[in-house]
């Protein structure tokens, strides 16, 4: 049966938002997205298994390639908020408040 | 000839070309020469214009011209004119030459304590796309075109006040927008209201006469269009902002604003309120005079208090809007027409008023009347115009503003004789803050900071000469421009079907 | 008693062009105001010109309705539309009119010649000239319109010539005060003259004279048309308007004021002419006075009370101009008196203006003639032993004081009398209260005369009197003949009551004039006392300097009778203090309303801002949030 992989994919994405909303450092912060994507992924070809069609699976790809994406932007800005501020804590970039 | 149409199309192309010569002095001419051009074209226009077909609801709107604009929700470019637009077209091009004559150095940055140097091309180009708009918005005869034109006027009187203004011009043009655009909303409701309610198809003023029945949907409605023509107009409590536009405004701005653009409220009144809501009307005409009669005394009373020349002229203004909006809703013949000539007439006087007080200010440099005093001795013309417009503003016999404040009083008497005694008291009051302006600054021993005071120029007897004939010739021959205008109220008025009073039968056996 | 004549559309001669009267004197002004400083030369000669052709149109529009038959003496010429289907422009030739026109015209162009003289060193003289031309013009309209909105043009009109002459030394704050005063008071009075005229036409559905007589009123009121409320209302309206223009209690206060005026715009507007207009105004509608009982008895109660008051103010005043204005409201009040009387009274009335019109402006422009030898001084008491240095002067000026205070023969005697008799046949209260302003106006002329040109020379120490050119006498001599045979040649066979029969009516029974009769012998005693007491105390006696304090009394009158204190504590400080608060209410109330509103719109935004802390973590809580909100109701929805 494929509850299991859910109960997995649900558990990874819960882990995944905890990371994202109580750790400081953006690279921890960056890895937690990463996995809740994959928390995603997985449940996406859970569903295509159940179902019986390929859609999920086509998808879990598209994922991968924006997140693949996303990393290589996502680096670099904090590579340079790192070297403009001397640190990688997403709490010190906070200039867009008011 | 598309007349209408091409009204509007000379002031937006020499709008166009101002902006694109170079240098500020031709930018100037060509404006003078572009809304001179208007102006005979209107005098033309009017030569062509046939009262007598005023009666008939299919030849009401002359120079009519309809095209589709949103075919999909029947909004049509639809122009036309009867007397009433008429004569308020014809007032705003007369207005507009004399108006850019006065403000020849008004963006310049030249007068005494003037505000910095801002673009004049631009500042002339403005004043012509208003012009244009002035045009289209009496001209309307399609309720939503008449909403774009109503809205559209806002933007060139914004940058007016906004960058070319006094010290506080940011609070007034914003204070003056806010309250526009609140107005303005609640107008744009009740016109898409209109549409759907009453599901004729189409937004052209001529079929919606009439197709609201329901009387609680007719008060919505008339709700709707009368609070954004009270907040234009201005009436008693709405008036607030005008003071302050109209003091910070240029006085070349601030004459189109209380000369024409708050006009659009009171003949908005008159031709969308009355006509379309006419059992609202009626029933809230108790509350509309209140609020008339209130603001001529208090209106009157306020004025005879402020320190500022700008301030007080603008104080009497909201006491004249008061007069208008209680002639308009009295509803007889006599007062609609003397509320459409005092219309005309207000804009004469008061801009008259507005731009010689402009004249003293650009000399000057200060509006507040305690820097003034014995002016006469050092420029008598400028003393003497001023005492002209002045006293019509107080509406003496033999200039114009008194024809129509006696027919307004007394058309008003014959339905609401309190009321319109309450009104008469406002020639009293009248008479107190113009005339004690005049002492204060115009009287007395010449004040040291005014000695040296220059008279009026060559230019600015230009831009006051035609200003004063205008009072005078309508003081002592209304009969052409009433002539004009009947017709069109009466017209007017005959949707409200409201029984004539008493006196229209005595002055028929009379005779 | 007779009704007036028809009114009779007219056209020809010189009545059919009688607007010209109007319209000359107009244009002059136009003339001198638009020409500037190029006309100063011969400005005055354009305009005394305008005014004098306008006298010779009168007097020959005059021989030319004589020569009509009696009961077609009204003319009417149509002019032009003014407010179509209300009012049009037209002039009412008859024997009302032409009467006031000749005195307009008359007595208006001996002073535009004494003008000459008087104004000859002032550097505005054009100007003066111009303001003159335009007064004698709208003071025409008043007279010669043929419908009350004619006659209202010409009524603000006057008042804004009376506006521009008294302040026309508008550098001195005093002048400048004093001619918004008149205005604003005037002002008050016009107000009541509005709502009438508003009455009339919604009563009537004209404001046509021809459409308005005695009788239309009379049928107006049988049919039920009118009610007999709004008769007596438009009586009391108009004679609220009447009392501004003619300085009657209680809108009197402007006229002594006026005095700031130059002294030829005294004796012409505040003397001879604007300020009987509301004497005009009452004899013009006599057709509604005569059907409201009630408001004629409130005008002869006003007469009364004004002629005494200003008897009483002219007692107390040591700036000659002044001592004359307040005999000016108590002659005044004589005619208002006659004419609430109705027909009886309205000849006299009218006799009573025109002589009085010769003999006041005779004795202001003396006043100017003496002020004007003394370098502008007008405190009585700097003067004195004026006889001698200036004959012509003081003769004709006391020609003006006996036919003023009645002096058997001269024109005041006829005139008066024959109001006083009228109002004793009326109401012996009246009557006598009459006789005693006469008996006043004996006391304080005499003293006026004994202060100016007897007993000790007390001027100041700079004054060189000498006599005035002979364009300044030539003026007062002719004014002064006037002043003594006018009177009796409009009594004596009541010629004037005939002559304006067909405009006004008469009574059934014309009265007959009585020599010496018992009230006319009373007041000769009076006058005679109160002269003989004014001997006593300014002419035997020495005129100190420095006015004593007097008695209660005295200061009573030398204040107005606290007219202007009244003003002063019932309009001015309440109408000051309204002011302050409404300008209080429109910042702080209604402005202060709409400002709180933005500013408790930008507040709140301010507030909520807050709620963007820039902490990336927080903003994706908040999504998780709407994220889990968003689940929530899908599941919910999709369970129901």
């Amino acid at each position: 049966m494929t509850t299991h992989y859910l109960v997995l994919s649900a558990l990874l994405f819960a882990i995944g938002a905890v990371g994202v909303l109580s750790r400081r450092n953006a690279i921890v912060v960056f890895m937690c997205v990463e996995l809740m994507l994959n928390a995603c992924n997985l449940a996406f070809v859970t569903f295509a298994r159940q179902h019986g069609n390929l859609d999920g699976q086509l998808i879990a790809f598209f994922v991968m390639v924006v997140a693949a994406a996303e990393v290589v932007i996502g680096l670099a800005i904090i590579v340079m908020i790192f070297r403009t501020r001397r640190s990688a804590s997403v709490d010190d970039a906070n200039l867009l408040k008011y | 000839m598309p007349w209408l149409s091409t009204l509007m199309a000379v002031p937006v192309l020499g709008a166009v070309g101002v902006s694109l010569v170079k240098s500020d002095r031709l930018a100037k001419q060509v404006a003078l020469a572009v809304s001179l051009a208007v102006l005979a074209l209107t005098l033309l226009m009017t030569l062509q214009f046939d009262p007598s077909l005023g009666a008939s609801k299919e030849t009401r709107f002359q120079f009519a011209e309809v095209y589709e604009w949103i075919p999909r929700f029947g909004v049509h470019y639809g122009v036309g004119v009867d007397g009433i637009a008429l004569v308020l077209i014809a007032l705003s091009a007369v207005l507009v030459p004399i108006v850019i004559l006065a403000s020849w150095h008004d963006a310049d940055g030249s007068g005494a304590e003037a505000p910095p140097k801002r673009s004049v091309k631009t500042y002339f180009a403005l004043l012509l796309v208003l012009e244009a708009m002035m045009i289209g918005v009496f001209a309307a005869t399609d309720v939503f075109l008449f909403y774009v034109f109503f809205e559209a006027m806002l933007i060139p009187m914004y940058f007016m006040i906004g960058s070319y203004g006094g010290v506080q011009r940011s609070y007034a043009a914003v204070k003056f927008l806010l309250y526009s655009l609140f107005g303005g909303l609640l107008m744009l409701v009740a016109v898409i209201a209109l549409y759907v309610i009453g599901d004729k198809g189409t937004f052209m003023f001529p079929e919606l006469v009439g197709v609201i029945q329901d009387p609680t949907t007719q008060k919505w409605l008339f709700l709707g269009f009368f609070i954004a023509f009270a907040v234009k107009a201005p009436l008693w409590p709405f008036h607030t902002w005008l003071p302050d536009a109209a003091a910070q405004a240029p006085a070349g701005a601030a004459v189109l604003l209380v000369g024409v653009l708050d006009k659009v409220g009171t003949y908005g009144m008159l031709r969308f309120c009355l006509e379309l809501f006419p059992e609202a009307s009626k029933f809230f005409t108790p509350l509309v005079i209140v609020l008339a009669v209130v603001g001529i005394v208090y209106g009157a009373i306020v004025a005879i208090g402020q320190t500022d020349m700008k301030r007080l002229i603008a104080y009497t203004s909201i006491s004249h809007f008061g007069f208008i909006a209680l002639g308009v809703f009295a509803m007889t013949t006599d007062a609609g027409a003397g509320a459409t000539l005092y219309m005309v007439n207000h804009g004469f006087s008061t801009g008259a008023l507005f731009l010689i007080a402009g004249f003293l200010i650009y000399r000057r440099g200060s509006g507040r009347i305690a820097d003034y005093g014995g002016v006469q001795k050092v420029a008598p013309l400028m003393a003497g115009t001023f005492l002209i417009a002045g006293l019509s503003g107080l509406s003496l016999p033999g200039l114009s503003s008194f024809v129509s404040e006696f027919m307004v009083l007394i058309g008003t008497y014959e339905r609401h004789p309190v009321p319109a005694i309450i009104a008469t008291s406002g020639v009293v009051l009248a008479a107190v803050y113009i005339l004690w302006m005049y002492q204060r600054t115009m009287t007395g021993p010449t004040a040291e900071s005014v000695k040296a005071l220059p008279d009026l120029n060559l230019r600015e007897k230009w831009v006051v000469g035609p200003l004063v004939a205008a009072i005078i010739a309508l003081g002592f021959f209304p009969s052409p421009a009433l002539d004009v205008i009947n017709p069109a109220v009466d017209h007017a008025l005959s949707n409200v079907h409201i029984n004539p009073p008493a006196v229209a039968e005595k002055k028929g056996a009379g005779q | 008693m007779e009704s007036p004549a028809e009114i009779i559309q007219h056209s020809g001669g010189v009545i059919g062009v009688s607007w010209l009267m109007i319209a000359l004197p107009l244009l002059g002004a136009a003339i001198l105001l638009l020409g500037g400083r190029r006309t100063d030369r011969w400005g005055h000669r354009l305009a005394i010109g305008m005014s004098v052709t306008a006298f010779l149109i009168a007097v020959i529009s005059f021989f030319e309705l004589l020569g009509l038959p009696e009961d077609e003496r009204r003319r009417a010429i149509a002019l032009y539309r003014f407010i179509p289907g209300m009012a049009d422009m037209g002039v009412l030739i008859d024997p009302l009119s032409i009467s006031f026109a000749l005195l307009i015209t008359g007595v208006g162009s001996l002073i535009h010649i004494y003008s000459i003289g008087y104004m000859a060193h002032d550097p505005d003289r054009r100007r003066f000239f111009s303001y003159l031309n335009l007064f004698v013009a709208a003071m025409l309209l008043l007279v010669l319109a043929d419908n009350y909105v004619g006659l209202f043009i010409g009524w603000e009109g006057v008042g804004l010539a009376s506006y521009l002459l008294i302040g026309f030394w508008q550098f001195k704050p005093s002048a400048a005060t004093a001619a918004k005063k008149a205005f604003i008071v005037n002002r008050v009075g016009d107000f009541g003259l509005l709502i009438a005229i508003f009455t009339v036409w919604t009563g009537f559905g004209s404001v046509a004279f021809d459409k308005l007589s005695g009788t239309a009123v009379g049928e107006a009121l049988k049919t039920g048309q009118v009610s007999q409320g709004s008769l007596t209302a438009i009586g009391l309206l108009l004679l609220l308007g009447a009392c501004g223009k003619s300085a009657q209690l209680p809108l009197q206060s402007w006229l002594l004021d006026a005095m700031e005026g130059p002294t030829p715009v005294s004796a012409l507007i505040h003397a001879a002419t604007m300020v009987t207009a509301g004497v005009y105004l009452v004899v013009r509608s006599g057709g509604f006075f005569e059907a409201a009982p009630t408001a004629q008895l409130v005008v002869t109660i006003v007469g009364v009370v004004t002629l005494l008051a200003g008897a009483i103010i002219g007692c107390a005043k040591d700036d000659i101009k002044k001592g004359l204005a307040g005999s000016t409201m108590s002659q005044i009040g004589y005619m208002m008196l006659a004419a609430g009387l109705g027909p009886v009274g309205y000849a006299f009335a009218i006799a009573h203006l025109i002589t009085h019109g010769f003999f006041k402006a005779n004795m202001f422009l003396g006043a100017g003639s003496v002020m004007h030898a003394m370098n502008d001084e007008v405190d009585m008491r700097r003067y004195g032993g004026l006889y001698p240095v200036m004959k012509v002067t003081a003769i004709t000026f006391i020609i003006g004081y006996l036919a003023i205070i009645g002096f058997p023969l001269l024109s005041g005697y006829f005139t008066k009398d024959g109001i006083i008799e009228a109002a004793m046949e009326h109401s012996s209260v009246l009557g006598w209260l009459a006789v005693l302003g006469a008996g006043i106006t004996g006391f304080y002329m005499s003293r006026m005369i004994f202060m100016t040109f007897f007993g000790g020379r007390r001027w100041a120490d700079d004054a060189h009197p000498h006599e005035s050119p002979s364009v300044m006498t030539v003026p007062l001599i002719v004014l002064s003949v006037g002043s003594v045979f006018l009177g009796a040649f409009l009594i004596l066979g009541n010629r004037l009551m005939l002559f304006l029969a067909p405009a006004v009516g008469r009574p059934e029974e014309l009265p007959a004039f009585h020599a010496f009769s018992g009230p006319g012998l009373a007041t000769l005693v009076l006058v005679a006392a109160g002269a003989a007491f004014a001997w006593v105390r300014y002419g035997a006696a020495e005129v100190p300097l420095v006015a004593p304090r007097g008695s209660f009394l005295t200061a009573f009158a030398r204040r107005d009778l606290y007219g202007d204190a009244l003003n002063e504590a019932l309009f001015m400080r309440p109408g000051q203090w309204l002011t302050r608060i409404a300008v209080f209410f429109d910042n702080r109330g209604i402005d202060g309303l709409v400002n709180g509103l933005a500013a408790a719109i930008g507040g709140t935004s301010g507030r909520l801002r807050r709620v963007q802390t820039g902490y990336v973590r927080s903003y994706a809580l908040s999504i998780l949030f709407g994220a889990a909100v968003v689940v929530g109701a899908l599941l919910y929805v999709g369970n129901m």
